[in-house]
């Protein structure tokens, strides 16, 4: 049985307090493209706002209320996505965000760690 | 039948209750090197070594196909999968055992009565009644019938404390063919009156259709004295495997009913251009049925009789007390659902603003399973203010220490998130 490092490892200080003081949360003005999606199983609700300049994002934005790990996952794309490519983030693996996320997901948890890329890409295919 | 039993005596001594454990090959599991504390019997229930070995011998003494075989293993398997159904009829003190439809579990029960029962008798300007308590699966049957025929689905209100507020009733009902109600929330563990809103639905002319799932496993049914018209129940939740659920119906409704599945095993003639079916409760199981299952549930029937349901009703109830008791003392714990004199052993909480998926997760990492999310209620997690709660849910096998776990863990849990 896989214990993934225990939940001391999974809730570290940096992801509490991602989840604690979300970075880039909120909605933006006038936003290029918006997408709103939830988890069903859970109840994780996030939006993200993108604001597109040439093909590169400019500003992002996401407001959401789910568990630590879906809020926190959200808080750090948003940071790690700022000033990408549009096809840059369309391309990003589920495992490449789990990287920057740092910790070990268990497989029950894996849809509310991916469901920041879910909505970002969802946005952002509105876009084409 | 209701929920305010009396628990001045706890039901199951100590030593019963290890007698029972022991029963149960899965308690001795250690998922992250912790004792198994599982409190998610409201999901779904453990198994005895009884109903595992009954349908361990049946696949490996007399499997074969039911009704057809006039082989003597066939005949075997024909008299347990018939007599399983017996049993389950009495168990829940059903007139006829004719009345017990083998199906897969108490959704497609509650789909079999609004696709039979329904598409027949609900027309356009009806009314079809449920309440906001409702599991998804005692609600969105409902609501696809209403949208197909055009009657008016109406909701029962759930109240602050948790119960239902029955004050417009008899408005909700004017007009109503159908009042579909769970005995028991799923997610606040309220106890319904079965017995008065089955009363109040036959008087308004309706009939009533009773989501069991969550009683039946817990407390003695008389399906005669509740005076209801279908009642659906799960056998995984009441130490029966998956894939098997039974749906009880009066018996002149059931014969009245055009099947819900058609193909073999329901029919009476069948000629190139139509057919006519078979007699209740075959009309209604097409199709080779779960005939292990059956044999599984018919023994989780007797191993539920053996130990007595009074008794298994009282100790949870006694279970529970101890756990609000506990959950009480606790700080920043948030209990949703009635007082203990309407409820029973499925206890909802947030604990400050934790999510509950994470609150489980670490529960989880000291071997304590409880369920974490909308418990496939969704208008009613909106009603209560939070988009998820965690459920604990009690039963047989379950001990006072394990609720001591529970608690470690809440406040474990308090402790990575900072909550004082």
């Amino acid at each position: 049985m896989n214990d993934f490092g225990g939940v001391d490892d999974l809730y570290r200080d940096f992801i509490l307090d991602h989840y604690r003081h979300p970075r880039n949360a909120g909605t933006l003005e006038n936003p290029d493209v918006t997408f709103e999606d939830n988890n069903p199983l859970c109840g994780d609700r996030i939006r993200m706002d993108v604001r597109i300049a040439g093909d590169r994002i400019e500003d992002i934005r996401f407001a959401g209320r789910g568990c630590a790990i879906s809020q926190a996952s959200a808080s750090l794309l948003t940071e790690a996505v700022k000033g990408k490519t549009v096809a840059e983030v369309q391309q990003l693996s589920d495992d490449a965000v789990l990287e920057n996320l740092g910790i070990s997901i268990s497989a029950v948890r894996l849809k509310c760690a991916l469901l920041g890329i879910k909505v970002l890409k969802s946005a952002l295919a509105l876009k084409r | 039948m209701s929920g305010r039993v009396l628990i001045d005596q706890p039901g199951l001594d100590e030593a019963a209750v290890e007698r029972i454990r022991a029963d149960f090959p899965i308690l001795l599991e250690r998922p992250h090197g912790k004792p198994l504390v599982f409190l998610d019997s409201a999901a779904s229930s453990q198994k005895p070594v009884q109903v595992i070995a009954a349908m361990d011998d049946y696949y490996r003494r007399y499997h074969a196909n039911i009704h057809r075989g006039v082989y003597h293993i066939s005949e075997l398997a024909t008299e347990a999968y018939e007599e399983a159904r017996r049993k389950v009829a009495g168990f829940i003190n059903a007139p006829s055992a004719d009345e017990c439809i083998f199906v897969r579990n108490a959704t497609e029960g509650l789909n079999l009565v609004a696709f039979a029962w329904g598409r027949r008798n609900i027309r356009r300007g009806d009314a079809i009644v449920v309440t906001e308590m409702e599991h998804h699966s005692n609600l969105v049957p409902w609501q696809v019938l209403a949208q197909e025929t055009g009657a008016a689905l109406r909701l029962v209100p759930v109240d602050d404390a948790g119960l239902l507020d029955l004050s417009q009733l008899d408005a909700l009902l004017d007009g109503a063919k159908i009042f579909a109600f769970t005995a028991v929330s799923n997610t606040l563990g309220t106890v319904n009156d079965v017995a008065l809103l089955a009363a109040r639905a036959r008087a308004a002319g309706a009939i009533s259709v009773v989501d069991a799932c969550q009683a039946v496993p817990r407390m003695p049914v008389d399906v005669q004295a509740w005076g209801c018209d279908f009642a659906a129940f799960s056998g995984h939740k009441m130490l029966g495997p998956t894939g098997i659920g039974i749906l009880w119906g009066r018996l002149a409704l059931l014969e009245a009913m055009p099947p819900f599945m058609t193909g073999g095993g329901m029919i009476n003639v069948v000629r190139l251009q139509s057919s006519t079916y078979a007699d209740v409760p075959a009309r209604f199981e097409a199709g080779t049925p779960a005939i292990a299952e059956a044999v599984g549930l018919g023994a989780a029937v007797d191993y539920l009789e053996s130990v007595g349901m009074d008794a298994i009703h009282s100790y949870e109830l006694a279970l529970t007390r101890i756990a609000l008791d506990r959950l009480a003392e606790v700080s920043a714990v948030k209990v949703f659902g009635p007082p203990m004199a309407h409820r029973t052993g499925v206890i909802s909480m947030t604990v400050g603003d934790i999510h509950a998926h994470d609150l489980a997760t670490i529960l989880d990492s000291e071997g304590v399973c409880v369920r974490a999310g909308h418990h496939c209620n969704q208008p009613l997690m909106e009603k209560l203010g939070v988009p998820a709660t965690a459920r604990a849910s009690f039963y047989l096998y379950n001990t006072a220490s394990e609720i001591d776990v529970l608690i470690r863990g809440i406040e474990k849990a308090k402790g990575i998130f900072g909550i004082a």
